[in-house]
């Protein structure tokens, strides 16, 4: 298990005092400056050498997306762009962070900035962070005060940050519908190239990044990169906060270390789970966009990138949805069809007729009002949705399903075939799994 | 997607004004981006209208869209794409939202949704009685290992049971929801696991040891030192599956930064087509793309009886490379990066030439439809500076210029080669003469 003192998030519970007279006493914005004068190679040498992946789902290397700004301004301001827009259901991470320990977040994006030449950064909070919203506003502009950041600040380096916010549209995640919400449009993601890269917020270059990315990178620069990759497996570095949900006997949000199998981490921190290992049906390990696997399959299973890849899943934000042999687990995926169709922008056919048609059938399948050949539909529906958007949404409302099917496929015949015993000559009975 | 209306015009009001405090706010909030962005602001705003006004209506809308210079129809949009904003009233002492989405389900989020019910309206956005409690069921509100919960204006109340709920919304009803203690209504610390946390028992302290690298026999920090060091045997690349930046987490040629890191985007794009189309081909779904992903190209294979239309054989055209044809062999073969091939965003200006630059003054290649200042720079930067030049063009030459600057096959779309020999031969005139119209 990782040692205390290797956390990078000590106040995520805010047990201590979150404001910048608090985070001081907990160690950041020390030797903030040096780092600044080393400049821009060294720092994102560094956070190279950290092995650090993005923590906003897809894990790509934080140090290597910033290499992709333009080494020379070409005229045009560079922006760094973070994404607080946390919306994948199970994921409860950057709240803390945000809420608890927003100097990291605050420091660490001057170091980011820094990295890559930008002199204006964005943080764009979900709206309905609202207390999460106001507790960063007062730790930036508590920073503002101290000179930490700014104009003319202690540490050399210009940067205004500003704090924005959404409201309500879980496509604002995706780092180009994040921009077009920036710029006060609808949510609806750009197509690529050009990448935001070289064409983001109003046309200038942005690097687009998670919460969790930022705020860890003032401790890999104090503590050094070797030390954040010596944590993990290779290619798996570093600690990560994790967010267990659903059939735990404690669920709770933890940082630990890359690569720790989820039994140990269920025993450590979440108590167990609930009725025992035997009652343990399916997991999705990484937010709702990943597929479920199946309980008896996870239990050994690294938590980490490679580590979900070898069962069939990803570690996507690393937050654990459990759920028990009382779980209904059709009605489990129907209700995140619904989500997706609910948080579909409707700029492509594929994702804006296919979240709902497929929703639509899960909900009959809940029931068991379906033909068993309707399953093989299903399945040929999501590969037609999936890979056939502009964004990943399409493919993260097929994927559940194509779990649940892969994984409980026996489980939708019995609720086909119970329905159809249970029907009468005056109608069907609902099934007792339907209620 | 969700169609959202605004509310019947029998409830609208007919005027709406910000107070003076929130006009100065806005002032504020518009100052704070570029000049000429204020537009931005336009969620700010409207969420501070919904504040004052308990929802957004068609008066606020339209004011919105005077401060900040908007078309009606732009605020409108976004009034309605974003679902937090309420478009007809709401309780004017709380409007319960649920928070319905699978962890908070799993956890008894229907049994919360079924008090709302009884005590307040059968039907979501409806007011009760009184016209004092409104609720409805939202998506995932991040607080998941808080299940059940529900948010009330600014607030979430967290770790429910429905009895509680019962309480709470009792207390706001009467008027008293400043009596109950936002956050988690049970004994635990915020996001702790109950019973007390279980990580950060030693006081945080602000030194830092100096990371000493344990010894090289383990081979930890050497292996990690260099951790992108993707496997390049290896068809599926190691990064994980979700692909929010499918690009960069797809193409190979930006997966090894050690040894390629200063690869262009546009190489980085057209590999990642190039093995979407080959992998197309060879009827597998493109495992670099989405990986670690399910479907047709797993296990799922059998459950698809083979008509999915990914396994259809498909050619598609893809500039910068060829299609594998019907290649039986899975292993999808990864073009390798031409660091030679422009990249118009990284590699400006660092073209080598590929023509004698003829002696004497150059002519203005901006003449031909088609070409731009950016454009006779490139132009210029190959060699090619006058009308002659083009004119006596060659089925190679116009390949290789359109290769070099990816044009596409523009040369000939736009018949450079036809407007140079009239521009060479007769300047304006000859080019009127030919075309009917004046260059440019």
């Amino acid at each position: 298990m990782l040692a205390d003192k290797d956390r990078i998030f000590t106040n995520l519970y805010g047990q201590g005092d979150w404001t910048l007279e608090g985070a001081r006493k907990r160690g950041a914005w020390v030797g903030t400056r040096e780092f600044i004068d080393q400049g821009r190679d060294w720092i994102t040498n560094e956070v190279k050498a950290s092995g650090l992946r993005g923590r906003g789902g897809a894990g790509f290397p934080t140090a290597l997306k910033w290499t992709f700004m333009p080494k020379v301004s070409d005229g045009r301001p560079h922006y760094l762009l973070v994404n607080a827009d946390e919306s994948e259901p199970g994921t409860c991470k950057d709240r803390d962070i945000l809420r608890h320990d927003p100097h990291h977040l605050v420091e660490g994006c001057l170091l980011a900035a820094r990295a890559m030449d930008a002199h204006l950064a964005f943080i764009y909070v979900r709206g309905e962070f609202i207390r999460e919203r106001q507790r960063l506003e007062h730790a930036v502009q508590e920073a503002y005060d101290a000179r930490l950041i700014g104009k003319d600040n202690i540490h050399g380096w210009d940067l205004d940050i500003i704090v924005h916010h959404g409201a309500g549209a879980y496509i604002c995640g995706e780092e180009t519908a994040l921009m077009e919400s920036l710029e006060g449009k609808k949510g609806q993601p750009r197509l690529k190239p050009p990448f935001p890269a070289g064409m983001g917020v109003y046309g200038n270059p942005t690097t687009v990044n998670n919460v969790e990315s930022i705020a860890v990178v003032p401790e890999i620069l104090r503590r050094s990169g070797a030390w954040f990759a010596s944590i993990g497996r290779p290619n798996n570095t570093g600690t990560k906060l994790m967010c267990v949900s659903g059939h735990v006997n404690k669920p709770a949000t933890f940082e630990e270390a890359m690569g720790i199998t989820f039994e140990e981490m269920i025993e450590k921190h979440c108590g167990g789970i609930r009725g025992g290992w035997d009652n343990l049906l399916a997991v999705i390990p990484g937010g709702a966009s990943v597929p479920c696997v199946p309980g008896e399959k996870i239990r050994n299973a690294a938590m980490d990138f490679d580590g979900l890849r070898e069962v069939g899943s990803s570690l996507g934000t690393a937050a654990v949805i459990v759920m028990d042999r009382s779980t209904d687990i059709i009605k489990a995926i129907w209700r995140l069809s619904a989500f997706y169709k609910h948080e579909s922008c409707g700029q492509c056919t594929p994702c804006r007729e296919g979240t709902g048609w497929m929703m639509r059938v899960m909900e009959r399948m809940v029931e068991g009002r379906a033909q068993k050949r309707e399953i093989d539909m299903l399945f040929e529906v999501t590969k037609q949705v999936e890979g056939h958007t502009i964004c990943a949404l399409g493919d993260a409302a097929a994927w559940p399903i194509q779990g649940l099917i892969r994984n409980f496929r026996h489980v939708i015949e019995e609720r086909i075939d119970g329905y159809t015993y249970n029907s009468t000559s005056e109608g069907a009975v609902p099934s007792i799994a339907a209620e | 997607m969700v169609a959202r209306r605004l509310a019947d015009e029998s409830v609208q009001p007919a005027e709406f004004a910000f107070t003076n405090d929130n006009v100065q706010w806005a002032e504020k909030r518009i100052a704070l981006f570029p000049a000429g962005r204020q537009q931005s602001a336009v969620i700010p705003l409207l969420m501070r209208a919904q504040e004052q006004e308990g929802w957004v209506s068609r008066a606020a809308i339209e004011k919105i869209a005077q401060m900040l210079d908007m078309p009606y129809i732009r605020v409108l949009e976004v009034a309605t794409f974003y679902t937090q904003f309420q478009l007809q009233p709401v309780g004017t002492r709380a409007h319960i939202q649920v928070c319905g989405t699978t962890p908070c389900m799993l956890r008894g989020a229907e049994d919360l949704r079924a008090v709302c019910q009884q005590k307040i309206h059968p039907e979501a956005h409806h007011t009760n009685e009184d016209g004092t409690l409104s609720w409805e069921e939202v998506e995932c509100l991040g607080a998941c290992v808080n299940a059940p919960m529900v948010a009330i204006f600014q607030d979430t109340y967290e770790d429910l049971t429905p009895e509680r709920l019962e309480e709470i919304i009792d207390a706001f009803a009467a008027g008293k929801g400043d009596t109950i203690t936002p956050g988690t209504q049970i004994e635990r610390h915020n996001s702790a696991a109950i019973g007390g946390r279980t990580t950060l028992i030693e006081e945080p302290t602000a030194t830092r040891e100096k990371f000493v690298p344990p010894a090289p026999a383990e081979e930890v920090p050497a292996a990690a030192a260099t951790p992108a060091q993707a496997p390049a045997q290896s068809p599926t690349p190691t990064t994980a599956a979700k692909p929010k930046d499918v690009t960069a987490e797809s193409a190979p040629a930006i997966k090894e930064p050690s040894r390629r890191a200063k690869v262009s985007q546009a190489t980085a794009e057209s590999e990642r087509r190039q093995v979407n189309v080959e992998a197309r081909a060879n009827g597998t779904p493109n495992a670099a793309m989405r990986e670690g992903a399910v479907g047709s190209e797993a296990e799922g294979g059998k459950f698809d009886t083979g008509k999915a239309p990914g396994k259809r054989v498909r050619s598609e055209p893809v500039e910068g490379g060829t299609s594998a044809g019907t290649r039986k062999s899975s292993p999808v073969k990864v073009r390798k990066a031409d660091p030679k091939e422009v990249s118009p965003t990284a590699d400006r200006g660092a073209l080598t030439p590929l023509f004698a630059m003829p002696e004497g003054a150059g002519d203005d290649l901006k003449l031909l439809s088609g070409v731009g200042p950016v454009i006779e720079r490139k132009l210029n930067a190959l060699g090619i500076t006058q009308y002659a030049q083009i004119a006596k063009f060659r089925k190679a030459d116009i390949a290789r210029v359109d290769e070099v600057l990816n044009f596409k096959g523009r040369l000939e779309r736009d018949e450079w080669v036809k407007q140079a020999k009239a521009l060479a031969k007769g300047g304006v005139e000859e080019y009127r003469k030919v075309f009917g119209r004046d260059p440019r």
